[in-house]
């Protein structure tokens, strides 16, 4: 190719460089790019692998079923879990604008038959987290399932997803001690006893499902999928992590006696509406004294807990709360109130023990006595005189002066009767497992002397006007403990309060020498096929010493009130076939309204004996309303007749 | 004996073509197959799953279309592209013609139409409107070769160009207007227009850019419609509005970065998931980097790099200045397709709509690609019988 003749003709200059030029260009073009190559495939691959992988796989929660709550038989679902298809929203996926979704909210309220207005309520609701659905209806029925199913396209951002939901079998019954559960909320999420609950997780809100929640709620599955640019699932699901059941709680509760205690309390509202009292609420609890297993515990009025298992709206929310009588509230453990006589058992072993009296110094009860500067006149119920009186008939006929007297003598001495108090559980949680438990109040100088400072700190802050009303408690801040607060106290009034679990676990305590049971309604953790996986029996935390003397004296007392021909709960208890303890109470509110009434009882029994306390408000006379409710319930625990027998006693 | 003694006994050697004269250039036609068939392979991978129960619509189209555009390649390869001249008024009225015809389409469908619909696939005018153009400007520049240097040519042939840029970015298909516009640069400038008028277009250039984008829209004029100005400024900055504009970037992105250094292979999951939309079409170059990693893409960019260098040597030996410019306007849209297409599926251009050729799905688009290389076929094929003619091997 030498040849001269094959040489082509040159280029000329100018089109050299420009070809040049052209050809540089395009050099320095392919250069970029594939430098851009190699940064974004070679040294960047991995970090788009893992994007590439949050693209199209999505991990779908598969909600566990929540463990059954079951009586002490193990064989009655007190509470079940039932699958429904709730309505979620992902929020991630909401249509963008404020017309695009309201045409949404309509399109979804049409078919949910729910205003549009109140779907927008829950979406904007402050409890709903970031990132999770929100679930607008649970329980959609099949009906909604399938128009929204066969057009899911029409409702994006809809999801349709498969939810566990409880399910009361027994409908009220003890629906304030089982409470609640719903979806987690954002301050919940942070707390360590749930941890590992996803953000939409369902958890115990309230009640027994929020104590052993961890143990109930089990663990959610995840199902991995390959989803497409439109979040729809593509193909085969890639991994399936199934969902870990909860376990199943045993309750220590019979229910048999939960459901005649219900009923028992509602005869005994009745019996009291016949005397012409409200006794529109009330309470009751029964306790193994030897273990603290709470037999049954009940509060009315009550609710359906089912209002639960539907997204609430503020406004529901709000009516609920504000319901008359606070239907949710837990009365057994959250009402505070003073126990009127039935406290006596306190003020007789305190007396005995530290010497202000013995089983056998004669008392004359003459109907009323005037005590100190004030002259301050107390008296018995009625005025009515007892005469001759010693410990044990003095608790028989439920002696106000008798007590009133030993509050009177301890007073100078100090806080006798307070520690007592304090010894036999009141003024302190009892320890139940349930969340919320109140203390109480035990009622002394210091005591005073703290709560009129607070008050008196209270009324300055808010004025003399306001503050009234601000600070609640209206009295008189500069009043110091005097002798008659003492004897108030000494017969179950004035500032004392509990609640009637901690009068059922005193009541125990005495018939259990001296051992302060711990209540508890867990009995067992068991696995779905009622294998136990774990046993719930809290020891006894604290002993009490006492002379047993002392205590048969107060026993013998306390049986004779019950079944003694003076006692005062007599004409209920006096032809029970049973030995019975018993102790009437009727504790006086502010002037004018009706006392509520009281009844402690403690049925020895070799396998089974029993404490119950119930207590009904605005009851009257505790013989007239609340001893034959609490007859009914023993009745009901010896398999004997049911039958009510109204009393007439009017003492205190 | 009866030589003469300069030529020193050594036996002149008959200049007549060897027998390897072939009818095309083999080197381009390498290329181009070579990018038809990746074309092929990684539609066929990538679309299995795109149309339910037609696993291989794409791959079959693509290939009637390769199979009717080397067709035309080879028939335009026979003939002498030195008469399309003639025709060159008729060029410019088929393509200010069917351009208005699709603008006006649009206008009676009330939205955006690009194309024609024809029986067995949809005209896009504006594709082949790239050949057109390159004929009939290159026609236009060689009838005023001796007066190059005279602003009038410049600004004729720009203008030229510009008024069927404008109707096609009206459609609105910015991509292919830029070609126009481009393309009209890179034949002034092969055919030797001076510097300083390129620096006046250049400054002219930016002036009216910055009108477009800045200064007509604070007027309350649109040129650009909203999105086309959204994509162009998207890729700036990608995550600012990732649901939209930076959406396919980001998504185009992670396809290419996931395929790493081997690709996914036949598990293109991005592509499969439909999280990069076009992706048969504008972003193919995508799913090759998805499945076929830096090794794939790679070898894609080499089989451009080979038909560009043919090109740029076909403008060289062209036996005319017409066979030179229609190379150089040929060059140019090539490179810009590639360049600006690429650019945007790896994140550095901005998205404009430009198909790539040969490699995306379309039949307008790879008719179009064809025919333009049928002309640097037969640019080479007329170089070399030329050279033959006067008695000269041509070398690749």
């Amino acid at each position: 190719m030498n040849d001269p003749m094959d040489r082509r003709a040159p280029l000329s200059p100018q089109l050299a460089i420009r070809v040049a030029t052209i050809g540089g260009f395009a050099l320095v073009l392919f250069a970029i790019i594939l430098f851009r190559l190699w940064y974004l495939q070679v040294l960047s691959g991995p970090q788009y692998v893992q994007l590439a992988n949050t693209n199209r796989v999505r991990d779908i929660p598969i909600q566990a079923p929540r463990g059954g709550i079951v009586d002490r038989s193990g064989k009655n679902l007190i509470v079940s879990s039932r699958q429904a298809v709730a309505v979620q929203i992902d929020q991630s996926e909401l249509p963008a604008g404020a017309a695009a979704r309201a045409a949404l909210y309509g399109r979804l309220g049409r078919v949910l038959k729910m205003p549009a207005s109140e779907i927008r309520t829950i979406m904007h609701s402050k409890n709903n987290l970031p990132y999770a659905n929100v679930t607008i209806k649970s329980d959609a029925g099949k009906r909604v399932e399938v128009a929204i199913g066969e057009n899911l396209s029409e409702y994006p951002s809809v999801k349709l997803t498969k939810v566990y939901l409880r399910a009361y079998p027994y409908g009220e019954l003890g629906a304030q001690l089982l409470g609640s559960v719903g979806p987690i909320s954002p301050s919940d999420l942070k707390e360590a006893r749930f941890k590992g609950v996803p953000q939409n997780g369902v958890v115990g809100q309230s009640g027994i499902e929020l104590q052993y929640d961890q143990f109930l709620r089990g663990k959610d599955g995840i199902q991995r999928v390959q989803v497409n640019s439109a979040g729809l699932p593509a193909g085969k699901p890639l991994k399936t992590t199934p969902p870990v059941p909860g376990h199943q709680l045993k309750l220590s509760i019979d229910l048999g006696l939960e459901q005649e205690g219900y009923k028992a309390l509602a005869q005994g509202e009745t019996l009291a509406q016949a005397n012409g009292n409200a006794g529109d609420a009330g309470a009751f609890v029964a306790l193994d004294p030897r273990n603290g297993q709470v037999l049954a515990m009940g509060s009315l009025p009550g609710f359906n807990p089912t209002v639960y298992t539907h997204p609430l709206t503020p406004a529901q929310f709000t009516r609920l709360q504000d319901a008359p009588n606070a239907p949710q509230l837990n009365r057994a453990i959250d009402g505070e109130y003073p126990t009127g006589s039935t406290f006596k058992l306190v003020t007789a072993m305190a007396g005995l023990e530290d010497g202000l009296t013995t089983p056998t110094t004669p008392f004359n009860d003459t109907g009323c006595i005037v005590v100190g500067k004030d002259k301050e006149k107390f008296c018995n119920s009625e005025n009515e005189v007892l005469n001759a009186l010693t410990m044990p008939t003095a608790i028989e006929e439920s002696s106000d002066l008798y007590f009133f007297t030993l509050g009177e003598d301890a007073n100078p001495k100090g806080p006798i009767i307070q520690q007592w108090a304090r010894k036999f559980g009141f003024g302190r949680p009892t320890g139940i497992d349930l969340p919320g438990e109140y203390a109480g109040v035990v009622p002394d100088a210091a005591w005073l002397r703290r709560v009129d400072a607070e008050q008196f700190a209270c009324l300055k802050k808010y004025g003399r006007v306001k503050g009234p009303q601000i600070c609640g408690y209206i009295a008189d801040p500069t009043h110091e403990w005097s002798t008659g607060d003492n004897m108030h106290f000494a017969i179950g009034q004035g500032d004392f309060l509990a609640t009637p679990l901690q009068l059922a676990v005193a009541y125990s305590t005495l018939f259990e020498n001296g051992r302060v049971p711990t209540p508890h309604l867990g009995l067992a953790i068991d696995d779905n096929d009622g294998r136990l996986i774990q046993k719930i029996d809290p020891p006894s935390t604290r002993t009490i010493k006492f002379n047993a003397a002392d205590q048969q004296v107060v026993e013998q007392g306390l049986n004779l009130a019950a079944q003694g021909p003076q006692g005062t709960s007599y004409d209920v208890f006096g032809n029970f076939p049973r030995k019975i303890y018993g102790k009437t109470g009727t504790a006086q509110h502010a002037v004018g309204s009706d006392d509520q009434a009281w009844y402690v009882a403690y049925a020895p029994d070799p396998k089974r004996p029993i404490v119950i306390a119930l207590t009904i408000e605005k009851g009257g006379f505790g013989d007239q309303s609340a001893a034959p409710a609490v007859r009914l319930m023993l009745s009901k625990w010896f398999g004997l007749p049911l039958k009510v027998v109204a009393g007439s006693s009017k003492t205190l | 004996m009866n030589t003469t003694p300069i030529q020193s006994g050594k036996v002149p050697t008959i200049a007549s073509p060897r027998a390897i004269a072939l009818p095309f250039d083999p080197l381009l036609t390498i290329a181009a197959i070579g990018l038809a068939i990746c074309s092929l392979v990684t539609l066929n991978g990538a679309t299995r799953n795109l149309i339910v129960g037609e696993p291989h619509f794409y791959t079959e189209r693509q290939g009637i279309y390769f199979a009717v555009g080397l067709g035309l390649m080879v028939a335009l390869a026979r003939i002498d592209y030195s008469r399309l001249r003639e025709l060159k008024y008729g060029f410019y009225a088929i393509l200010i013609g069917t351009i208005l015809l699709v603008l006006g389409l649009g206008h009676a469908a009330r939205g955006s139409v690009r194309a024609i619909s024809l029986p067995f696939f949809s005209f896009q005018a504006s594709e082949l409107g790239k050949v057109l153009l390159i004929v009939f400007l290159a026609s236009v520049v060689v009838d005023r070769s001796r007066r190059l240097s005279q602003r009038e040519t410049t600004a004729r042939v720009m203008l030229l160009a510009l008024g069927p840029a404008m109707l096609v970015i009206a459609q609105p298909d910015l991509g292919s207007g830029m070609v126009y516009v481009v393309v009209a640069l890179a034949i002034l400038f092969v055919a030797g227009t001076s510097w300083k008028h390129f620096a006046a277009l250049i400054t002219l250039g930016v002036v009216s850019i910055g009108l477009v984008l800045v200064a007509a829209p604070a007027a309350g004029v649109h040129v650009l419609k909203p999105y086309q100005v959204d994509r162009l400024t998207a890729f700036l900055n990608p995550t600012d509005n990732p649901a939209k504009q930076g959406y396919q970037q980001i998504q185009s992105k992670i396809a290419i970065g996931s395929g790493q250094k081997t690709g996914l292979g036949s598990n293109p999951s991005q592509l499969r998931g439909n999280f990069l939309p076009e992706y048969q079409t504008d972003f193919i170059f995508a799913a090759v980097g998805e499945q076929y990693g830096f090794v794939g893409a790679a070898l894609v960019l080499s089989l451009y790099a080979l038909m560009i260098w043919r090109t740029l040597r076909i403008l060289t030996i062209a036996k005319n200045l017409f066979g030179a410019l229609i190379a150089g306007g040929i060059v140019a849209m090539l490179m810009f397709q590639v360049f600006v297409n690429v650019g945007m599926t790896v994140g550095i251009m901005p998205i404009t709509g430009v198909t790539l050729p040969l490699l995306s799905y379309g039949g307008s688009s790879v008719l179009t690609t064809f025919l333009a290389l049928g002309l640097l076929q037969s640019i080479y094929v007329q170089a070399r019988t030329s050279a033959a003619l006067k008695g000269r091997v041509l070398r690749f």
